[in-house]
């Protein structure tokens, strides 16, 4: 879970499968989970859908765009090109460890 | 009993009429606004802003800021519709378009998502193999390009302002609108003076 990450911030998606815990509504896509990508820009705040698919009270959560290196996401991802995803915040982890610049 | 898959389309397209009416959630009115809306939606409404954005650069500025702004400027209804994010393609990056999770598209600005948007071949290889899909339509680019693919999982809507073409000093608008194509504002195709 998260502050505000402001653009240019190392991130890393949380490594998580609640769908293997009961029925879910997710917005991050699998091959994404555990993998390292940098806050592009805010884009609002906006009801959580995993909620709102349930009909349950959906609180407000920040979303990003998140940009990923192909070559952290495949194997044989191309090095120099990328990937541009919207991530809610709490999908978002601090990558305190990570040096190297992102996309 | 009769289950709801075998139920005939119009006699239970009549009962949630009546019933959302009842209900108060929305008039027949509202419903046939809704759909008039809808059904403006074309790849010729996404045509009209890619064409004002190569003439004005005020225009380009507001689109790339905010691109349901940008659609309200030129008379298309955006109430309703989720945010319209708008992406550059520049000489060095190429911004190419796909949902992962399902289909989503912004429909108010291009229609209908065309078949293939929405199979499970685009949605893997848009972003597993870039390179390999934009190839297939015949879209090579040089090395020096990065490709952008874009996911497009949440709340935001899509589309993509191609470069203009080379050849084309001095068109009009309405005849530049003419050379923009669906696949161009997705990012599978670029558009050429043709």
């Amino acid at each position: 879970m998260s502050g505000i990450f402001a653009p240019g911030t190392p991130v890393r998606v949380r490594d998580d499968w609640p769908e293997t815990r009961g029925p879910v509504h997710i917005r991050t896509p699998h091959y994404l989970r555990g993998k390292p990508g940098t806050v592009v820009r805010r884009l609002g705040t906006f009801p959580n859908p995993e909620d709102l698919a349930f009909a349950r009270p959906a609180a407000e959560r920040p979303l990003y765009h998140v940009a990923f290196a192909q070559d952290a996401v495949w194997p044989d991802g191309r090095s120099g090109d990328t990937l541009l995803v919207e991530l809610y915040d709490h999908w978002l982890e601090l990558d305190e460890h990570r040096q190297e610049p992102g996309p | 009993m009769t289950t709801l898959l075998e139920t005939d389309g119009e006699k239970l397209l009549v009962a949630l009429r009546t019933v959302l009416e009842a209900k108060g959630i929305a008039t027949a009115q509202e419903i046939a606004e809704r759909i008039a809306v809808t059904d403006a939606g074309s790849p010729a409404q996404g045509a009209r802003m890619v064409a004002r954005a190569w003439v004005d650069p005020a225009y380009r500025a507001q689109m790339l800021q905010d691109g349901a702004a940008a659609a309200e400027a030129l008379g298309i209804t955006m109430r309703g519709a989720p945010p319209l994010g708008v992406l550059e393609n520049t000489p060095t990056l190429h911004n190419v378009v796909v949902c992962t999770l399902c289909s989503c598209y912004p429909r108010a600005v291009l229609g209908y998502p065309p078949f293939w948007f929405k199979s499970a071949a685009y949605r893997a290889r848009a972003v597993r193999d870039p390179r390999g899909l934009l190839s297939e339509w015949g879209t090579v680019l040089a090395e020096t390009v990065r490709v952008q693919v874009v996911d497009s999982t949440a709340d935001y809507r899509w589309m993509v302002l191609p470069m203009r073409p080379a050849g084309t000093d001095g068109w009009s608008e309405e005849k530049l609108a003419g050379i923009v194509r669906e696949g161009d504002m997705i990012g599978v195709t670029v558009p050429a003076a043709a």
